[in-house]
């Protein structure tokens, strides 16, 4: 402990006895330090800048639609089955821990009504509250339906920017009734603008609803897309099927009837309800993979399915977009450094040229320790730790300029920065090496000096 | 006991295809206390010698024996250890570490020989030997602020600092006015009169022999006279060519 601190001390002696000259050879790692440093962090606050981007464009986002149904090896389709209900949803919620909210959904598509002006919006929502935290949507005016609204099915709703230009043209939209299919919807509130969606859609251009409102009240579907025995309860209650007369199956009935007051004993909800589509946002990118496996087999179970049959839905997320667009921020981040430690090598390039010079310079020094007892050794050892020294110097010094230029960059010119502890581990060790690797010849070159010749070198 | 004994030392240079034979068969021996002066024209094979005898350089062939310790066919680093322990050299150009104080200049053998001391230790004899060439109120100057007879008085003081049993002045005076020539070489003298210390002064000036008790002269690789004492006429007379 007593030599290291012996030899550190007269390598810092040796190096401050031409202190400029130290200065200039350390700056050249100085810089690429720097560079390393003010990259990676600008990388890395650049990845984690676009990953929130991502994520509230709604990368957390899956999407659970039905299977598709098949009838004498003909397909209908993803989405033909019917299989997926709220009651799905609130188990997701329930029983997922990997899952942080969901919402289900069905769509319509309606005329709205306002005044004199009327529109026919590109997506007409019916769903719970939590879409809006699921697809990260914000309200520009007014507040959500609630939950109880869902319950009740009231007709109440949200509208897109695209909405309130088209039928309010800038009135307040908040409060107003508009009329679809001759029955009154209240806005209570209006979403902020989202612009076009990734496949250039416009987003703005919708309604949002509850779900039992649009699928029970408005939608003519309400009794489309049931099972078979809801179509039966539904004939026994309405008696009212246009396709009856046109196929004769349908009024096929393998159950007896029942009378009246059977029926009245008996109650059959008639609200088979199912929906399009659930939304489901993961508590983070990297839960999407557990909350796949959790939903998958949440979902299996309530649809009775044995291990031999596949799933009737089917799960959609948004990874190879993520994928994609952080691939290419680290292919950005990874070129970069590359730059960097390039520079870096070019410094100690630098720190072997000045070393030798050094070394020519200072040889009657060395011919002087040789000559009082220095063995080969001591030489070498003197100028690597001085090599050494000097880099890891100019690293420390570079760890400064690089945190403050990535600081200034903040500050400057807004880019999101942030502080990377590997990127510091890696430029202290870098450093380190550079001295070894580009300090070693100079001082190899200084151990091998003839004494004789060194003494009395002019 | 003798301190050194050459015998039949050889030293051949070899300079391509040719062998350059610098020194024949050097026989000699200097006695613990001994000043010597070892004097020799340049190309006599004096600086060889006094390489080989401060063990800076091994011979081509022959015996040596420092100290009673054959040294003749020690490795380099080996060499350097026994220079550490037992030799301590001036130079002509005081060869001082520049922009370093006096007292660091002098403590920095110790880093090389005295690993064992304490950081107080070196620097308390250093300080001692300081004191002793006279340059107690110099110790934090540096070889720039000081003047050549100091900066020389210095390296003495670094010579010793290691306690070594033979002391080597390569042209001690070479680089210094006649004033304080003879003020360094008074200080040989008081050393090797009050501490024994063994001395070789190298130097073909036979003014600065002259205060050595024995010259060994050196003449084409051969010692060409032992145990002379410079006689005033020879003075005189280098003197004369010098002039």
């Amino acid at each position: 402990m007593h030599a290291v601190y012996r030899i550190i001390r007269t390598a810092l002696h040796a190096l401050r006895r031409n202190v400029m000259r130290s200065v200039l050879t350390c700056l050249g790692i100085i810089i690429g330090v720097a560079a390393v440093i003010a990259m990676m962090e600008i990388g890395q606050g650049s990845s984690s800048a676009i990953q929130s981007t991502i994520s509230k464009m709604g990368a957390n986002m899956l999407m659970i639609v039905p299977g598709q149904a098949q009838a004498s090896g003909v397909s209908f389709g993803n989405g033909t089955r019917v299989t997926l209900t709220p009651g799905d949803c609130k188990a997701i919620i329930d029983e997922c821990p990997a899952v942080k909210e969901a919402a289900p959904n069905v769509w319509s598509r309606l005329q709205i009504v306002y005044g004199n002006k009327n529109w026919d919006p590109n997506q007409m929502y019916g769903t719970t509250p939590a879409y809006l935290d699921i697809a990260n949507w914000q309200l520009a005016a007014g507040q959500n339906f609630s939950d109880h609204d869902v319950q009740e099915a009231n007709l109440v709703c949200l509208i897109g920017q695209t909405l309130a230009r088209e039928l309010f043209d800038g009135d307040d939209p908040v409060g107003k009734e508009l009329r679809v299919k001759n029955v009154d919807m209240k806005v209570v509130g209006v979403l902020a603008a989202k612009g076009a969606s990734m496949t250039g859609s416009d987003q703005d251009d919708v309604i949002m609803a509850p779900w039992t409102a649009i699928k029970y009240r408005l939608s003519n579907t309400m009794l489309g897309n049931v099972n078979q025995s809801a179509v039966a309860a539904a004939d026994s209650l309405t008696a009212i099927n246009t396709l009856n007369g046109l196929y004769p199956s349908a009024s096929l009935s393998l159950y007896p009837t029942p009378s009246a007051i059977q029926a009245a004993d008996a109650p059959q909800a008639v609200r088979f309800p199912n929906v399009d589509r659930i939304y489901v946002s993961a508590r983070s990118a990297e839960e999407i993979p557990a909350a796949i496996r959790q939903i998958t087999s949440v979902l299996r179970e309530r649809h009775r399915l044995r291990a031999v049959e596949d799933d009737d839905f089917e799960i959609r997320d948004m990874t190879e977009f993520t994928k994609a667009l952080s691939s290419t921020t680290t292919l950005m981040t990874n070129l970069l450094l590359c730059v960097a430690l390039i520079s870096l090598v070019v410094g100690g390039v630098g720190i072997m040229n000045i070393m030798l010079v050094s070394v020519t310079e200072r040889t009657r020094e060395i011919g002087l320790r040789m000559a009082v007892g220095a063995r080969a050794r001591d030489i070498l050892r003197q100028f690597l730790v001085e090599a050494i020294l000097l880099c890891m110097l100019g690293g420390a010094a570079g760890i400064i300029f690089g945190r403050g230029s990535s600081l200034l960059v903040k500050a400057f010119l807004h880019w999101p920065t942030e502080m990377s502890i590997p990127a510091i581990i890696a430029a202290v060790f870098v450093s380190a090496t550079v001295g070894v690797l580009f300090g070693y010849y100079p001082a190899w070159k200084a151990s091998r000096l003839d004494p004789i010749e060194a003494l009395r070198f002019e | 006991m003798d301190l050194i004994r050459l015998e039949n030392i050889y030293k051949t240079y070899h300079l391509g295809e040719v062998d350059v034979p610098v020194l024949k068969g050097v026989s000699l021996s200097i006695k613990r206390g001994e000043l010597v002066a070892l004097m020799g024209a340049s190309g006599s094979g004096k600086s060889t010698l006094m390489n080989l005898l401060g063990c800076l350089d091994h011979p081509s062939s022959g015996s040596y024996w420092l100290d009673g310790e054959e040294v003749s066919g020690l490795s380099s680093d080996q060499r350097a250890m026994a220079r550490n322990r037992k030799i301590g050299f001036v130079f002509q150009s005081f060869n001082l570490l520049p922009r370093t104080s006096a007292l660091e200049n002098v403590m920095m053998p110790l880093i090389y020989a005295a690993k064992h001391l304490s950081e107080r230790e070196m620097r308390t004899r250093a300080e001692g030997l300081l004191h002793r060439v006279g340059l107690g109120d110099r110790m934090d100057h540096e070889p720039s602020q000081l003047s050549g007879g100091q900066q020389q008085r210095v390296a003495i003081a670094r010579s010793l600092v290691n306690h070594p049993a033979l002391l080597f002045a390569d042209e001690p005076t070479g680089n210094l006015d006649s004033h304080t020539s003879e003020e360094v070489l008074r200080m040989f003298q008081q050393l090797n009169a009050e501490e024994g210390l063994t001395i070789i002064l190298v130097t073909h000036d036979a003014e600065v022999a002259r205060h050595a008790n024995r010259v060994i002269r050196i003449r084409d690789g051969v010692i060409d006279d032992d145990n002379a004492r410079i006689t005033d006429p020879e003075i005189a007379q280098v003197a004369v060519m010098a002039g």
